[in-house]
């Protein structure tokens, strides 16, 4: 059991040194970092001084290393445009992401769980198949098109809701949060939900068939012969035998959720990481593009550690090392 | 005699079909008498266990039962709410099935699976029930100190022996075991059918035991019902049965079974000719007269009903 959280939390360092190793060469060469921080004026004299300062003649390994020491102290170096530590950019920016991240997550798996169940019980209900039907529309549109059809039925024609903006927020130490303020919440509620719509029908559409498939299992029939109840077969014995592939799928669409908030970011002037990305990549603002690179990569790697300790929390054969799924 | 604790009157059991619809069950009584072992046996589609699912309540949709009367000690059973239906599920009727590596929940402690079936049925608190689960295991000769283990962590004689178990949680008047050792190693299925048989004995539980196995119909069951594509061919006492089979089918397939005793391996083993029809073509007149050696003209033509002396075969009809 220990082994196996100790293997896997070094597989996840091995893969995060990758990603690092991807994004110092990005730093590193795309572009010449010196004609980017001095412009095209500077002496040689200057030129030699910032090389040195920066460390560019030492050998490849020592920078790569010298990169990874100062990433791990959370020191990007400063951003071309501003001259502004990114660190401190991303600071600011990411409480605002992150919380968008996470309520349009919660959304997706709320919704999109009971969705899913309801479906596949009772398949043959009218409400279920519009429920399906409808689940077409999430996976089929973009989501910068659904951000401006939310925008224009619920903030132009309807005004009930902000079409851009945090709102007001309130400051936690270090922390942004606008889930304190009305405002705050009003102005989540629609890209929340643009963020979240194609993954709520994704996760939706997997538990059906996940149930669907649980559901002709011999334990169910079983447990039905024993005379416990619709409900305790559905959720104390089906539900929970889903529950692996929905997490898998729900935690690499958690990563997903960020990277694809840069459009959602954009459409709702967010003032997220994704939109200073968006910015940075039009400025090739080559710090702040790998900074950003290597914090998705850790999110990435991050939720997918949590993924795997899911599976050994819910599952007692992979806990025993057993890992085929034999008669499941 | 003893009043009979589920009577099953002239069932019939209809699936919808593209072109018509399919009888998997057509017309079949009987009776099971308190605390006796009564097996089903015949080939596989014979209609065994769709008749064990009919009883309990749980033919997959969209079949249906379409006509007759399933009684368990003078209540109707056969068209009750599912509500109504899991007061005797587990509680009056529960039922083993075939493979006990996919009997239980994986993800669930056997301990959980057991308390959680008798806080269902039986009016006791979880100190009441954790005991009462532990003595049901004990029961079964699994050591109660595996309470919070995994099914995964048992072999597949334990498992059913596990799933027995739950089977007998509630103190249920009825089991139907279908085909309860058919998945397991030979070795194993002697000490689950005795186990099966003690238990039943001591508690005074009926069985029905479906199976393909005359060997088994023979070590475990005090009376037999011979199924053919739907409809019963034959019922009788085990011991008479056995020794002196009327209808064909059934001197058929207990000439199939083999025999093997110490020193006397017999090598030739019978074969029905022909294999059970399919539902969607079933023969007319006696199901079985494809595949008959003694078929008369007549057997073809009309459909023989199950007399007074247990057999469904117009060779035996008078006149």
């Amino acid at each position: 059991m220990l082994l196996i959280i100790l293997r896997r939390l070094g597989q996840s360092v091995f893969v995060l040194f990758l990603v690092a190793f991807v994004s110092f060469m990005m730093f590193r060469y795309v572009g010449n970092p010196v004609d980017n921080l001095l412009g095209q004026e500077a002496t040689v004299e200057q030129r030699e001084a910032l090389i040195e300062a920066l460390g560019l003649n030492d050998p490849l390994h020592v920078q790569y290393l010298d990169f990874v020491t100062r990433a791990v102290q959370f020191d990007f170096g400063n951003s071309y445009r501003g001259a502004l530590p990114v660190a401190d950019m991303i600071l600011e920016r990411l409480p605002a992401t992150l919380e968008l991240a996470m309520v349009s997550a919660l959304f997706a798996m709320f919704f999109g769980v009971i969705a899913g169940v309801y479906t596949a019980i009772f398949r043959n209900r009218f409400l279920a198949n519009v429920i399906m039907s409808s689940s077409l529309i999430g996976v089929s549109l973009p989501t910068f098109l659904i951000g401006v059809l939310l925008i224009w039925l619920f903030a132009v024609e309807l005004g009930w809701l902000p079409s851009f903006g945090r709102g007001e927020t309130v400051q936690i130490g270090f922390w942004t949060t606008s889930l304190l303020t009305v405002s705050g919440l009003k102005s989540l509620v629609l890209p929340a939900i643009t963020l979240g719509l194609y993954q709520m029908t994704l996760i939706m559409r997997l538990v059906r068939a996940e149930m669907l498939e649980i559901l002709r299992q011999d334990f169910i029939r079983f447990a039905r012969a024993r005379g416990l109840p619709e409900h305790v077969v559905y959720f104390g014995h089906a539900l929970k035998n889903t529950l692996i592939p929905v997490i898998t799928v729900a935690g690499l669409q958690l990563g997903s959720i960020v990277a694809f908030a840069i459009i959602t970011e954009t459409v709702f002037q967010w003032p997220g990481v994704g939109l200073m990305f968006i910015n940075a990549v039009f400025f090739v603002d080559i710090p702040v593009m790998s900074a950003y690179l290597l914090l998705v990569g850790t999110l990435f790697v991050a939720i997918n550690l949590i993924v795997d300790l899911l599976y050994l929390a819910i599952d007692p054969r992979i806990r025993d090392g057993q890992l085929k799924r034999q008669n499941t | 005699m003893t009043d009979p604790i589920l009577s099953v009157r002239n069932l019939r059991v209809v699936f919808p079909h593209r072109h018509g619809e399919l009888v998997p069950i057509d017309d079949i009584s009987f009776d099971v008498k308190k605390g006796e072992i009564i097996g089903f046996v015949g080939e596989s589609g014979a209609g065994k266990s769709m008749t064990g699912a009919a009883i309990i309540g749980l033919i997959d949709p969209p079949g249906y039962i379409e006509r007759g009367e399933i009684w368990l000690d003078n209540e109707r059973i056969d068209q009750l709410d599912v509500r109504a239906a899991n007061r005797i599920r587990g509680r009056r009727i529960s039922m083993v099935f075939q493979d006990p590596l996919t009997s239980l929940n994986p993800l669930r402690t056997i301990g959980d699976q057991l308390v959680e079936t008798i806080l269902t049925h039986l009016p006791v608190n979880a100190n009441e029930a954790k005991r009462k689960a532990m003595a049901g295991l004990e029961e079964v000769d699994i050591d109660p100190g595996r309470f919070n283990a995994y099914p995964h962590e048992f072999s597949g004689g334990m498992r059913q022996r596990v799933v027995i178990a739950l089977a007998l949680s509630a103190g249920p008047e009825l089991i139907i075991a279908d085909e309860p050792t058919t998945a397991l190693d030979v070795s194993v299925q002697a000490q689950v059918l005795d186990l099966l048989k003690k238990l039943c004995r001591e508690h005074g539980t009926s069985v029905i035991l479906i199976t393909h196995d005359m060997g088994v119909i023979a070590e475990t069951t005090d009376r037999v019902a011979v199924l053919y594509a739907g409809r019963l061919a034959e019922v009788g006492n085990t011991h008479e049965l056995l020794r002196r089979p009327q209808h064909p089918y059934t001197r058929g397939l207990i000439a199939s079974t083999p025999a093997v005793e110490y020193g006397d391996i017999s090598t030739e083993l019978f074969q029905i000719s022909g294999t059970m029809p399919r539902l969607d073509a079933l023969p007319s007149g006696c199901a079985f007269h494809p595949r008959c050696e003694q078929a008369l003209d007549y057997c073809a033509s009309h459909r023989p009903e199950l007399q007074q002396d247990g057999v469904a075969c117009w060779l035996y009809a008078d006149g």
